[in-house]
């Protein structure tokens, strides 16, 4: 009996030890691979790793579906969003023709963009689904400027790992990291089912990142900077999603 | 002499150490999956049927709840407090574990032939007239015999390969097809559901199925004596320390 219990304990310590070192070894490759989120808290750090991880090494270039023109809702529902300042209904009554999208950070060549500018560069369009977290969707015609494309524009620096994106609604700012930000159907949108993007769906430009949910697809674009440390950003936990308890990551 | 039952015992236990372990680590996820996915359900009670469905379209049904939400109208003129955020969290961390500690079980099962030995039922089981009388029998809530301690009843064994083969598989393929960056992987694997929505509204019927099990699987345990089989569940013995024979 003591002898099996015996072998038995030193089984279970050293399967234990390896289990420890394998999980050590396993966090640090994660980490230099670029696959922990930059909400990985203590709760739901783990959850949130696995998801961010596998999405990483299965979806980094996979493309969403795109359907047929007559799917495209006939009764999109734009989510409401916080009274717009004075300064944005001034902007407005003016066409946007103020409107300026500012790009810095870790980039060759910082700007700022107007909307006549973004809409002098390669325009793509899509057809995909937009889902909210709260469970209901709609299908739009999106048209805008890749991000990848301004990014070029500007020069991004190799060591950037995410584009901080924030809104006039200073409330909203979000991030991508660069394989979200680099894929081809990631969309500063200026338009929707043939025309100017209206203001209650995020006019005059808004982020469109049809493989992550709603509230990534922030409204009402004012200014990207590009960076290799999130932790400055915010409380460093990658948006403003996670500091309201909603993860960073939206693709699920 | 004394020894060689307990070595048996230890060898032989009536629920093996894999199945005790992944039974009590997926009732854990499942009830922490089923507390917030009524909470995130909570924040658009409504169902539909295709991708899309939002608040100015008709639905398929509606549930009779307050909602989470200011947007959606629901006739009630109160809003409930706002839990997604934790809820979501907590659901995929949850779905993690589950599907984890699901694939070491079906694992265990397939090789250590649990499935063929433990939940594959009898042919002879199987006629009209054994399944009619066994059907009965649970109608009637009779007590289950002796042998039912050290072995599981036919419905119990279909109930169990239902649960395991055809509910568990579709709400974890309903719930991928509601990941955007999931269903990119490969579109067509999760468009035969009928769409985003239609896969929702599936997931909210499995899950609805999976409370009617567990529902009627707690009624059981307690019609078979809760102390005995929920210690079985635990400690791997089928009886309680002196019932011993």
């Amino acid at each position: 009996m003591s002898h099996i219990s015996r072998r038995k304990l030193i089984t279970t310590g050293l399967a234990a030890a390896a289990g420890v070192t394998g999980l050590g070894v396993a966090a640090k490759l994660a980490g230099r691979f670029g696959l922990i989120p930059p909400d990985a808290g203590v709760l739901y750090g783990a959850g949130e790793t696995l998801t961010y991880a596998a999405h990483r090494l299965l979806t980094r270039h996979t493309m969403v579906q795109q359907f047929g023109r007559n799917l495209i809702s006939k009764d999109p529902f734009a989510n409401p969003v916080d009274p717009l300042s004075a300064d944005f209904q001034r902007s407005q009554q003016a066409g946007f023709a103020d409107w300026r999208l500012a790009v810095d950070g870790l980039v060759a060549k910082p700007a700022s963009f107007s909307l006549a500018e973004l809409s002098s560069f390669p325009s793509s369009s899509q057809i995909t689904l937009i889902a909210c977290e709260e469970g209901w969707s709609y299908i739009a015609e999106w048209s805008g400027v890749p991000l990848s494309h301004i990014l070029n524009q500007v020069g991004a620096l190799p060591q950037a790992h995410y584009v901080v994106y924030r809104s006039f609604q200073t409330d909203w700012w979000d991030s991508l990291d660069m394989a979200e930000a680099l894929h081809p159907q990631t969309l500063l949108a200026t338009g929707m089912n043939g025309s100017a993007l209206p203001v209650p769906f995020g006019g005059p430009l808004r982020m469109r990142v049809p493989r992550q949910l709603g509230y990534k697809n922030v409204k009402y674009i004012t200014r990207l900077t590009v960076t290799d440390d999130i932790k400055r950003f915010g409380k460093g936990l990658g948006s403003a999603s996670p500091e309201g308890g909603y993860s960073w990551y939206a693709g699920i | 002499m004394g020894t060689i039952t307990q070595v048996n015992e230890a060898v032989h236990p009536r629920h093996a150490g894999v199945v005790r372990l992944t039974h009590w680590v997926i009732t854990i996820s499942f009830l922490a999956l089923l507390v917030t996915g009524v909470e995130i359900l909570i924040s658009h009670p409504r169902f539909y049927w295709g991708e899309t469905g939002n608040v100015n379209t008709p639905t398929l049904f509606k549930i009779p709840i307050p909602s989470s939400r200011g947007s959606v109208p629901t006739g009630y003129n109160y809003v409930l407090p706002d839990q997604n955020g934790w809820s979501r969290y907590l659901h995929f961390e949850a779905a993690w574990l589950a599907v984890l500690t699901g694939l070491l079980y079906a694992a265990f099962g397939f090789f250590r032939g649990h499935f063929r030995r433990n939940l594959l039922p009898a042919a002879a089981d199987l006629s009209p007239k054994r399944l009619t009388s066994e059907i009965g029998r649970h109608l009637r809530f009779e007590r289950p015999g002796e042998e039912e301690a050290w072995s599981y009843n036919s419905l119990q064994r279909l109930t169990y390969l239902l649960v395991i083969f055809v509910l568990f598989p579709l709400i974890i393929w309903t719930g991928l097809a509601m990941s955007p960056a999931a269903v990119s992987v490969f579109p067509p694997a999760f468009t035969v559901l009928g769409g985003r929505q239609s896969a929702r509204t599936i997931h909210f019927f499995v899950s609805i199925a999976l409370v009617l099990f567990l529902s009627v699987h707690v009624l059981m345990v307690f019609l078979a004596g809760f102390r005995k089989r929920v210690g079985a569940m635990i400690t791997g013995r089928a009886a309680a320390r002196g019932e011993r024979v």
